[in-house]
């Protein structure tokens, strides 16, 4: 039986790993590679890696973490932050990455995700978006949450996926980093409208959390960083008490 | 011990030679006939799209050169559906070691997601290939063609249909997953190809 994943997710900046708050207030949680490794061998799923440096020497920096985490774990991992064309997907999967997510790169030009299923295939591109729940329902945000953008979560979603996106990665930016649980009914509903996997992102805080992911919001991959980096949740733990609760899990 | 790893124009072979570096064998990377014939093991990796595949295969001359190997061969992913007579997938035809179709998923419901990917079970038939494996044992999959169980099937997974998840006819096997991104259980996997 497929097994639902568990993804720790860690942003990266000048090669160091840190934790967003609300998108704010970062703390330092290590050495990307060395907290890969401790993941992968705690039994992580897969693991994704977020350049949120801005700067051309920061990516320098990042390409280098990439070939360091290709080369010494053995799970599949994704990268994403700052990938804005082709040839920056073609730099990441030369540096070892599985797969790549785009985000704001997508919105601004939906073409890219074509471009990237036609040349590396489907399973390589995930798209990332970032969404709030306002007035006129789900809306898209770019730039790491920064500017609101006029696009519907769940129209944008579909047109990822028929234009060849292999997952959605769905944060909700209400719930992310205040530990209160995933948005599930946002989840449900791309669930059942995409015939693609998607990853539920921001709000996990408790083991619990995680099975209302899987259980009322269907996700088929549950990402979570602070949780996982301070030592909050193990992940063994946490995969013990999914199995128990009769979540599809590696064990 | 020399493993040769098949250079063509595939997506993540590097992951394969990492998986490699990591279990201390020596590995190179080839698409010179006389390397991929003195080697002692061969690998076949794949991630790409099974059309444009073959026909960079077969204007290098590799196809035939892949199909006289007399040594252990290990195809993964593409590797293995390349390895078999003919794929949907751009309908080609393909190396014919595998007298066995490679055809698409097809979802029967919404929890049917295609690509099928992550992380699911085999259940292997006692091949040397797994040795030491059960069927509570994980592997990584990305794929959305597969080939039907058949006569040279000795693992299988279910996903909307039970399938092949690999295949072995005398010196040559495949998998359908990925070893090199299996973590432990693909670390055992890619020993047993070592020793075979």
């Amino acid at each position: 039986m497929l097994a639902k994943r568990i993804i720790p997710c860690l942003d990266v900046s000048n090669g160091r790993t840190v934790k967003g708050v609300n998108f704010v207030n970062l703390r330092d949680a290590g050495d990307p590679v060395e907290l890969g490794c401790l993941y992968s061998d705690q039994g992580a799923d897969e693991l994704v890696y977020l350049d949120i440096t801005a700067t051309h020497q920061g990516r320098e920096t990042f390409t280098e973490v990439v070939k360091g985490i290709a080369a010494g774990i053995s799970i599949p991992f994704t990268v994403g932050g700052g990938i804005g064309s082709i040839h920056d997907v073609e730099r990441m999967l030369a540096a070892g990455a599985d797969k790549v997510s785009i985000n704001s790169a997508a919105i601004r030009r939906p073409e890219l995700i074509s471009e990237i299923a036609n040349a590396f295939g489907q399973q390589v591109c995930v798209v990332a978006i970032d969404a709030r729940m306002t007035e006129h329902g789900w809306r898209c945000y770019l730039n790491g949450g920064r500017i609101e953008t006029e696009l519907d979560l769940f129209e944008w979603a579909r047109q990822a996926s028929e234009s060849g996106a292999g997952e959605i990665l769905f944060t909700s930016m209400d719930h992310d980093g205040v530990h209160q649980g995933y948005a599930n009914e946002a989840l449900s509903k791309l669930h059942e409208l995409l015939p693609i996997p998607v990853i539920a992102s921001g709000g996990a805080g408790k083991m619990e959390h995680f099975r209302d992911a899987f259980k009322k919001g269907n996700a088929d991959a549950a990402l979570a960083a602070g949780v996982f980096h301070f030592g909050e949740i193990g992940i063994r733990e946490l995969k013990e008490y999914l199995h128990k609760e009769g979540i599809p899990i590696r064990m | 011990m020399k493993v040769a790893i098949v250079k063509y124009n595939a997506g993540n072979i590097s992951s394969v030679m990492h998986a490699l570096d990591r279990l201390g064998v020596e590995c190179v990377l080839t698409d010179s006939h006389e390397d991929l014939c003195s080697a002692d093991k061969v690998i076949f990796p794949g991630v790409g799209e099974a059309a444009t595949t073959m026909r960079y295969l077969q204007e290098h001359r590799l196809d035939e050169t892949i199909k006289g190997l007399k040594q252990p061969v290990l195809g993964i992913c593409l590797g293995l559906q390349l390895m078999c007579r003919h794929s949907d997938e751009g309908d080609v035809n393909c190396l014919g070691i595998f007298d066995a179709p490679v055809v698409r998923f097809h979802s029967k419901n919404q929890t049917d997601k295609v690509p099928h990917m992550g992380w699911n079970t085999i259940n292997p038939d006692g091949n040397s290939l797994f040795k030491g494996l059960s069927n509570r044992d994980f592997v990584y999959f990305v794929h959305s063609y597969y080939v039907p169980p058949c006569d040279w099937t000795i693992a299988t997974t279910e996903y909307i249909v039970p399938f092949s998840s690999a295949l072995r006819k005398g010196n040559f096997m495949a998998t359908q997953f990925h070893p090199e991104k299996s973590g432990p259980t693909g670390v055992r996997i890619l020993q047993n190809f070592i020793a075979i």
